[in-house]
């Protein structure tokens, strides 16, 4: 039964930046991931991470854009940390070994970068988060002395103690099926985001919302899940993503009767405003009549504008996704790409530290809410977010463990049950209820009707009726295989139930917020209201087993709420 | 909708049968992935059909495969295009990576090779002294350059691929040399003479290529393994003199100033050349180990002493000449790098 001073759940940025950080401060460390750790879904990031180390920038205008950007819901003294920490995250993440570009003299060099009043964005080439995630797999392996890799071992709940702490997790060993608990002085949940709660969406699909879903299992609060980040520029067919560094690298928008129509909506920034405005600008092209496409659902982009050098060497990996995923050649001609599901905003609420409201249980990265990004997180400050936020949490967690008796291993019933739970899953046959796929594909496309760039309150409460229909049938849901070894079909069971979780906690906040900022728009309440909700929405299990709704307030430290214009 | 059938190799370790065949019909746009065809497989009529797979978009590195025997990423296989390349009437056929222990269906062990082989060769930066201030001040040139191997997403299809792995399973193989050029390229790594002779000096190291090309031809992601071990091999003797085992630097050198001599390939000449002319100490013991294959081509008729001692295709050699001199006019020719776009500006001016 292995012990350690710090278990951190997920091996993405967030998670892998926490065990150096732990590691670093002299503690031991385990980081477990259910696919290997540069599999996570980090590696999709293209576009790349903010910073404000030019000299001729400050960690002030970085920290303004986040905070407009964030629709004013975003905490203020995160954002601040986060932006005053940023350029020694990046010379640290430098001096490891990542192969930033560089400009002709030789010194780091940035792109521009939406919803950003300076090009403050660095990067390598268009495979940013891949080689943030590999140099620092690399550094795992330089530390693997004090930091244990359990890779392919998937966890299915939280530990925790009579008094409610969190003192570990229990996992299952994906090559032999074997289930183990694992305890620690302080557990980092860095699991990740839920974008397969939507379909299509731009994420993995390993971003099942595990570790929201565990967290609000055990008593956490969930923090501004109704804010949703529809991406601007998704594949119209598969839902794959084209980065914001097209359009920051000077690709346009069109609709079909070939209008630039960003200058109607935001003509001081034009294709670089916020991800929300210009999806929204998109959204009512198409549904203006304006769309291009079969049914005309598309938008064009067009990146023959960017020099072809230029693509060739700064967006090589788009022209892969559109030449394989669209057949289209991006360097000469457009593509026909629309708003789609990207990123949750939300997760599982945390101070600066990466604490929840749990004792010994933390988070960060996309898994959870702390908030800097409010109802709308501007690009290339996720990457930023994972790195800054998992630092400090593996920091602190280190430093809480450090004198602390490590806590009485769990009563050998926890694993039981764990595996009579699955042992039950893999009883059910054909004849108990639907297939774990079809409840996934209903809900995704329910969400991404009902809960998307535009809601409002009769679409939601629909969303809601077909979610709580869907949980019922998951509990009577089959799988196929019976097996131990590699069983990826009774994880998707475990999974669908996470997706469930948040997705409901979604809907419920989406439907508490009666106004519309930031990603929620909603129709029937078009204005913001900063009388009534400037504040953030909680999600919390109550007693009775049902979701309850609750409040934080909104943290204001320099920057007053102004109207949002780009 | 087109209909396609997948024939997939199933093995299933718990069952303790041996592994078979198991065909599954799907519809499905052509344009759409193999791994969307096995997807759907496996979400409409078997779940247990095991398969890595995450980003869908040859990002994460997980679901590489062989498709109709060939590595590939099923995600970035189109089903149409597999259809065509198929052996067996319109089938797909699909199987675990080679080079590697099979563990379930498509699951291969990567722990076991690919990821032991990159641990070998300390894949790491190793800086010298403390860092700078702020950043290292690196040439653009060299970032680019690095940033080819660094665009390796670790699946694992080149080492599935490697002929010479499959001979030798010691052999380091190309993704890790490929990964071991990202820090002998790297001008903020300090140990790149301690890399080189390390790798050059190891007998499975980059002296064991056999520039197959294999993993070229199945790297998804423009890496091309082979090319890095070619640099490697630069370093280590141009750069830091360090003698190459089977001399294949130097081999390299001799073919080319032999074809610009000769007009074409002299075979007599070249083995000498290789090792610093008839008269090189190193050439004598070279060339009697040589000589019972010369004596067995001379018994099948593939050498004739005539041809050994008369080029016959001297007289070409003006023309080839003149090739040499204009290509040798040209600037430090570009390397092929994904992320070098200098053949692709000249092909465009030229329109
Ligand atoms: C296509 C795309 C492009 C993007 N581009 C950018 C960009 O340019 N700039 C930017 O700043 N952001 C970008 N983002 C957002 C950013 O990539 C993510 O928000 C961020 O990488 C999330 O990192 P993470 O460490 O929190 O989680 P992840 O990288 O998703 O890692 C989650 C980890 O948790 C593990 N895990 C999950 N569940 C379990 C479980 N039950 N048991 C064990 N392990 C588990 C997974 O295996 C994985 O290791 C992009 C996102 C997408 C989808
Ligand atoms: S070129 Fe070399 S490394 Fe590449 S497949 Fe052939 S033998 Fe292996
Ligand atoms: S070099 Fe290419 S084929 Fe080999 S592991 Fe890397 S990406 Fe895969
Ligand atoms: S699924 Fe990620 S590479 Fe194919």
């Amino acid at each position: 039964m292995p012990s350690h001073d710090v278990l951190i759940i997920g091996a993405g940025l967030a998670g892998q930046r926490a065990a150096l950080a732990a590691a670093e401060a002299g503690a031991t460390v385990a980081i477990m991931s259910k696919v290997h750790p540069v599999r996570s879904h980090s590696n999709a990031a293209a576009g790349g991470i903010n910073a404000a180390l030019n000299p001729e920038d400050s960690w002030e205008s970085h920290a303004y854009d986040t905070v407009k950007g964030s629709d004013y819901l975003g905490d203020q003294d995160a954002i601040e940390i986060m932006c005053r920490e940023a350029p020694d995250e990046i010379l640290w993440l430098e001096h490891r070994g990542v192969t930033f570009h560089r400009n002709e003299t030789g010194h780091l060099g940035t792109r521009a970068f939406g919803g950003a009043s300076q090009a403050r964005t660095y990067y390598v080439a268009d495979i940013t988060g891949q080689a943030l995630l590999h140099v620092l797999y690399e550094q795992l392996m330089k530390h693997h002395a004090a930091i244990d890799r359990y890779e392919e071992w998937f966890v299915t709940s939280l530990l925790q103690d009579a008094g409610g702490h969190c003192v570990g997790a229990v996992a299952r060993n994906i090559r032999d099926g074997a289930m183990e608990t694992f305890t620690a002085k302080g557990t980092i949940l860095a699991s990740g985001g839920a974008g397969q709660a939507f379909k299509p969406t731009t994420n993995a699909l390993i971003c099942t919302g595990d570790g929201i879903a565990q967290a609000y299992r055990a008593g956490a609060p969930l923090m501004d899940m109704e804010m949703i980040q529809y991406h601007p520029t998704t594949l119209l067919e598969n839902g794959f993503l084209i980065t914001e560094g097209a359009r920051g690298e000077g690709a346009q928008l069109f609709n079909k009767d070939g209008e630039r129509f960003m200058e109607k909506y935001a003509p001081n920034k034009m294709e670089l405003a916020s991800r929300d405005v210009v999806s929204r600008a998109e959204q009512t092209e198409i549904d203006e009549g304006r769309g291009v496409g079969p049914d005309g659902q598309g938008i064009l982009l067009d990146v023959t504008l960017v020099p072809k050098k230029r693509i060739l060497e700064a967006l090589r990996e788009i022209v892969n996704i559109g030449r394989d995923f669209a057949g289209v050649d991006i360097t000469r001609e457009p593509i026909t790409i629309r708003p789609g599901q990207h990123y949750i905003m939300g997760g599982v609420k945390t101070d600066v530290e990466g604490r929840t409201p749990i004792p010994g249980l933390y988070a960060a990265g996309e898994v959870a809410c702390v908030s800097v990004h409010g109802g709308n997180r501007l690009g290339a400050n996720s990457l930023l977010d994972t790195l800054i936020f998992g630092r400090r949490a593996g920091a602190h967690a280190a430093a809480r463990a450090d004198g602390m008796p490590m806590p009485a291993e769990p009563p050998a019933s926890r694993v039981r049950d764990e595996e009579g739970w699955i042992a039950s899953l893999l009883q059910r046959g054909p004849g108990s209820g639907r297939r774990v796929s079809e409840i996934k594909d209903e809900l995704g496309e329910a969400m991404n009707r009902h809960c998307a760039v535009f809601r409002d309150e009769q679409g939601l409460s629909t969303c809601l009726d077909v979610v709580r229909r869907l949980q019922e049938e998951a509990r009577s849901a089959y799988v196929d295989d019976r097996g131990t070894i590699f069983n990826q079909d009774v994880l998707g069971a475990i999974e669908l139930g996470y997706m469930l979780d948040c997705a409901e906690a979604t809907l419920l906040s989406a439907l508490e917020r009666r106004e519309s900022r930031g990603a929620q728009f909603r129709t029937d309440y078009p204005e913001r209201n900063d009388d009534e909700w400037l504040r953030h929405i909680t999600v919390s299990l109550g007693a009775s087993g049902r979701p309850e709704l609750g409040y934080a307030p909104v943290t204001i430290t320099s920057w007053q709420p102004e109207e949002r214009k780009y | 909708m087109p209909s396609f059938t997948l024939k997939i190799r199933r093995y299933l370790p718990e069952s303790g049968d041996a592994p078979f065949w198991q065909e599954f019909d799907v519809d499905l746009e052509g344009h759409r992935s193999v791994l969307e065809g096995i997807l759907t497989a496996k979400a409409r009529e078997d779940g247990s059909i095991g398969i890595r797979c995450s980003c869908r978009a040859a990002i994460c590195g997980s679901c590489g495969v062989l498709i109709n025997g060939r590595t590939r990423l099923a995600c970035n296989t189109h089903l149409a295009e597999a259809v065509r390349e198929s052996p067996e009437d319109g089938k797909i056929i699909v199987e675990p990576m080679n080079n590697m222990p099979v563990l379930k269906d498509l699951i291969v062990d990567m722990d076991a090779v690919h990821w032991k082989k990159i641990q070998r060769v300390t894949p790491w930066l190793l800086p010298e002294g403390p860092p700078p201030e702020r950043e290292y001040v690196v040439p653009h040139e060299n970032m680019v350059d690095v940033t080819q191997s660094m665009a390796c997403i670790q699946c694992g299809a080149c080492v599935s691929a490697c002929l010479s792995m499959e001979v030798d399973p010691l052999f380091i193989g190309p993704a890790a040399l490929a990964k071991a050029y990202r820090f002998v390229g790297d001008p903020r790594d300090g140990a790149q003479y301690e890399r080189v002779k390390d790798l050059a000096e190891d007998p499975a190291g980059i002296y064991d290529c056999t520039h197959c090309f294999a993993c070229i031809d199945a790297c998804p992601k423009g890496v091309a393994p082979m090319s890095q071990i070619m640099r490697l091999r630069r370093v280590a003797s141009r750069d830091h003199d360090i003698e190459d085992r089977n001399n294949g630097y130097r081999h390299e050198h001799a073919f080319v100033e032999n074809i610009e001599r000769n007009g074409l390939l002299h075979e007599a000449d070249l083995l000498p050349d290789s090792y610093g002319g008839k008269l090189h100490p190193r050439a004598v013991p070279e060339l009697i180990d040589s000589l019972p294959v010369v004596a067995k081509g001379l018994a099948r008729r593939k050498i004739t002493p005539g041809k050994a001692l008369l080029h016959p295709h001297r007289r070409h050699y003006k023309d080839v000449r003149k090739l040499f001199k204009k290509v040798q006019a040209k600037d430090e020719p570009l390397e092929l790098n994904l992320y070098i776009v200098g053949y692709e500006e000249e092909e465009e001016a030229a329109r």
